[in-house]
């Protein structure tokens, strides 16, 4: 890979880690409500696997969305704004953190119900292939979403239509609370997808190059045969969402994580290669740091909807 | 002018609109090879290809989330539920996907999709296969839900819910589909939430649709031989709610009976009483009536089942009362 391209990716992933530490902050500040599910950890996935897409494939993911948003390339200003619930959000201020989206950048959603938008990914994907476009969906999701019904039924007509799409789960280990030994019959993901016929393979969340290596060949495998389950092991940081108080994981086993951290991995691997020096690395982050610094300033100024946004938007005919 | 049955002029609908728009393509279960389980889809298969009519697995989740899915990417989909009642499978589909994905992300996605199913009891199906929930789906801003109850009126809304950007539940009766009636040849489009009077009369305000429109028909030919004159307004789109016919009725005739199929319990005479009583008081020289099911599971046994749902003389008698 390019070495600019490994900047932009390091500088992309310390953008969203900065991102959603500002956010935190507001929202402990009461300036952001609802809910707000960090991905403080997973940075490498979100990063890895949006940037092996080529321009005509589709991203959907769930409600942890705000480091998908930014990979698919949604400036960090709109994210801030919708977090904030301003007019200039994404979704003028009607989403919130759990629906990001913007279709001219190809990325279909945030989606807050866990599991639906597999079928919405299988839907997408059949549109591309009906219509002959060579397009592949990339759907992410987390692990607590293969024991909701959704997941068997998309997957499976996924295999049955032979439909475009990679499966992408983010197995960090806990749906909300729960550990996945104690909600699901088995631990390693990837075995679901054999039950539907489908391929897979195992990424290591913590490393965004193999992250991106990973979905390179998984998509290579939509583009010629069909759907793909790539399993991706990573850890999120912090808790559930704000205010979750993680009674049910040890402090030990988080410390042990964080250690391996994403960011500092791939600023080891780019030192040790030599592809750029501290100096470099230094100048991204302060970048970063503005731009996050920027995007609040934006937030903070940017109107809240007017009354008669309320109306707005339900229907496409109005009239009925 | 000719004389379609209810299948036809929905068949029709389909067939036009297929041809007219390469968008539009058919998925559910039994649609394809089979022709559908009420025969609507018969020979599309074999005329537009497996591509265009998509036999699915026994999916509702999937049927309507992928028809989602597919709509927010350009396409237009009539993802076909077998019955209501499995509607309920798709229920997060529905409501909180086809429902909401516009206004949720501020009017970024269009999801021009028809969900068209199969609703109503009388065939001796069982409690969970006899249902009449319309008004269910029509608690949800973002969609819209339409029933009709003549042939020419079910293919004119179909093809214009077909052509809608916006989601449309399109719910056909069970016992509809041998209905004739005069359908014109040519292009035939009737437009979403404008209700339409299909009896006109002086005496009692009849509010209905789908198959309590028949029914209600029937019970005013009957009311006519005692020389009670009806005007029966058929509501055709439950929402929008097209008050206009009914409220302009009702100030004529000062007496209203609403007939519904599904339970009276947040229903939707309950919806159209209140507004009624909202938007023209002043006019009711009677206490409005509302006929509709016993509140039960329907029962299998042909008796109790015809006890539970609402006939003729229900609405013979609930005329006669606001009379």
């Amino acid at each position: 890979m390019e070495r600019t391209e490994q900047l932009r990716l390091y500088r992309e992933m310390v953008l969203v880690r900065r991102l959603e530490e500002a956010a935190a902050t507001l929202y402990q500040q009461g300036k952001i409500g609802g809910f707000l599910h960090l991905y403080i950890g997973q940075e490498a996935v979100g990063s890895g696997v949006v940037s092996a897409r080529q321009p005509q494939d589709r991203v959907i993911t769930a409600y942890r969305d705000h480091g998908i948003a930014i990979a698919c390339g949604m400036p960090a200003r709109v994210v801030m704004a919708e977090l904030l619930g301003k007019a200039t959000g994404c979704s003028k201020g009607k989403g919130g953190s759990m629906h990001l989206a913007d279709p001219s950048l190809n990325f279909w959603g945030g989606h807050a119900i866990v599991g639906a938008h597999l079928p919405l990914a299988a839907g997408l994907a059949l549109a591309d292939r009906y219509q002959g476009n060579t397009a592949a969906t990339i759907c992410l999701f987390g692990d607590g979403a293969t024991n909701i019904g959704y997941f068997h039924e998309a997957l499976n007509l996924a295999s049955v239509w032979k439909l475009p799409v990679l499966w992408v789960c983010e197995n960090n280990k806990y749906g909300m609370g729960t550990a996945v030994e104690r909600a699901s019959a088995v631990s390693d993901m990837r075995q679901k997808a054999e039950g539907y016929g489908m391929p897979s393979a195992l990424a290591d969340g913590m490393d965004v190059l193999a992250v991106r290596k990973a979905t390179e060949e998984a998509l290579h495998h939509v583009r010629e045969q069909g759907p793909y389950f790539l399993e991706v092991a990573t850890y999120r940081f912090r808790g559930h969402s704000m205010g979750d108080p993680e009674r049910y994981r040890a402090g030990e086993e988080v410390r042990r994580w964080q250690e391996d951290d994403p960011i500092g991995r791939f600023r080891k691997q780019l030192l040790d290669g030599k592809t750029a020096a501290e100096k470099d690395l230094d100048a991204l982050e302060a970048e970063a740091q503005a731009e996050v610094a920027e995007a609040v300033r934006f937030a903070e100024e940017s109107p809240e909807p007017a009354p008669e946004a309320l109306y707005a938007d339900v229907y496409v005919d109005e009239a009925g | 002018m000719p004389v379609l049955t209810m299948r036809e002029a929905i068949s029709q609908a389909l067939w036009e609109e297929m041809e007219r728009d390469e968008r539009v393509f058919i998925l559910g279960e039994e649609v394809g090879v089979w022709g559908g389980t009420y025969a609507v889809t018969k020979g599309f298969y074999d005329h537009f290809g497996a591509e265009r009519v998509r036999d699915t697995p026994i999916s509702e989740g999937v049927i309507v989330g992928a028809a989602n899915g597919a709509a927010l990417a350009g396409l237009r989909p009539v993802a076909e539920l077998m019955t209501i009642n499995f509607a309920f499978l798709a229920m997060d589909q529905i409501v909180n996907h086809s429902a909401k994905l516009r206004s949720m992300f501020g009017g970024q996605f269009t999801v021009p999709i028809v969900i068209r199913t199969v609703g109503g009891g009388g065939r001796q199906l069982g409690a969970t296969h006899s249902q009449t929930p319309d008004a269910v789906f029509a608690h949800f801003p973002g969609l819209k839900v339409i029933s009709p109850g003549t042939p020419v009126d079910a293919k004119g809304l179909l093809k214009s819910a077909i052509r809608s950007d916006d989601p449309v539940m399109f719910i056909e009766h069970a016992t509809l589909y041998q209905v004739r009636g005069e359908v014109p040849e040519g292009e035939v489009l009737e437009p979403i939430g404008v209700s339409k009077i299909q009896r006109p009369g002086r005496d009692v305000t009849i509010v209905t649709y789908s198959k309590m429109l028949q029914t209600s028909l029937q019970a005013a030919e009957q009311l006519a031989k005692e020389g009670i004159e009806v005007e029966i307004v058929d509501l055709r789109s439950l929402r929008p709610l097209d008050m206009g016919p009914v409220v302009e009725s009702f100030k004529r005739t000062n007496r209203a009976v609403v007939v519904e199929e599904g339970w009276q319990s947040y229903g939707v005479g309950a919806e159209v009483v209140a507004r009624l009583y909202e938007q023209a008081f002043d006019y009711a020289d009677a206490p409005i009536r509302r006929v509709s099911q016993a509140e039960v599971p329907l029962p299998y046994n042909q008796k109790l089942e015809q006890l539970a749902l609402p006939q003729v003389e229900d609405v013979v008698r609930a005329v006669r009362e606001v009379r």
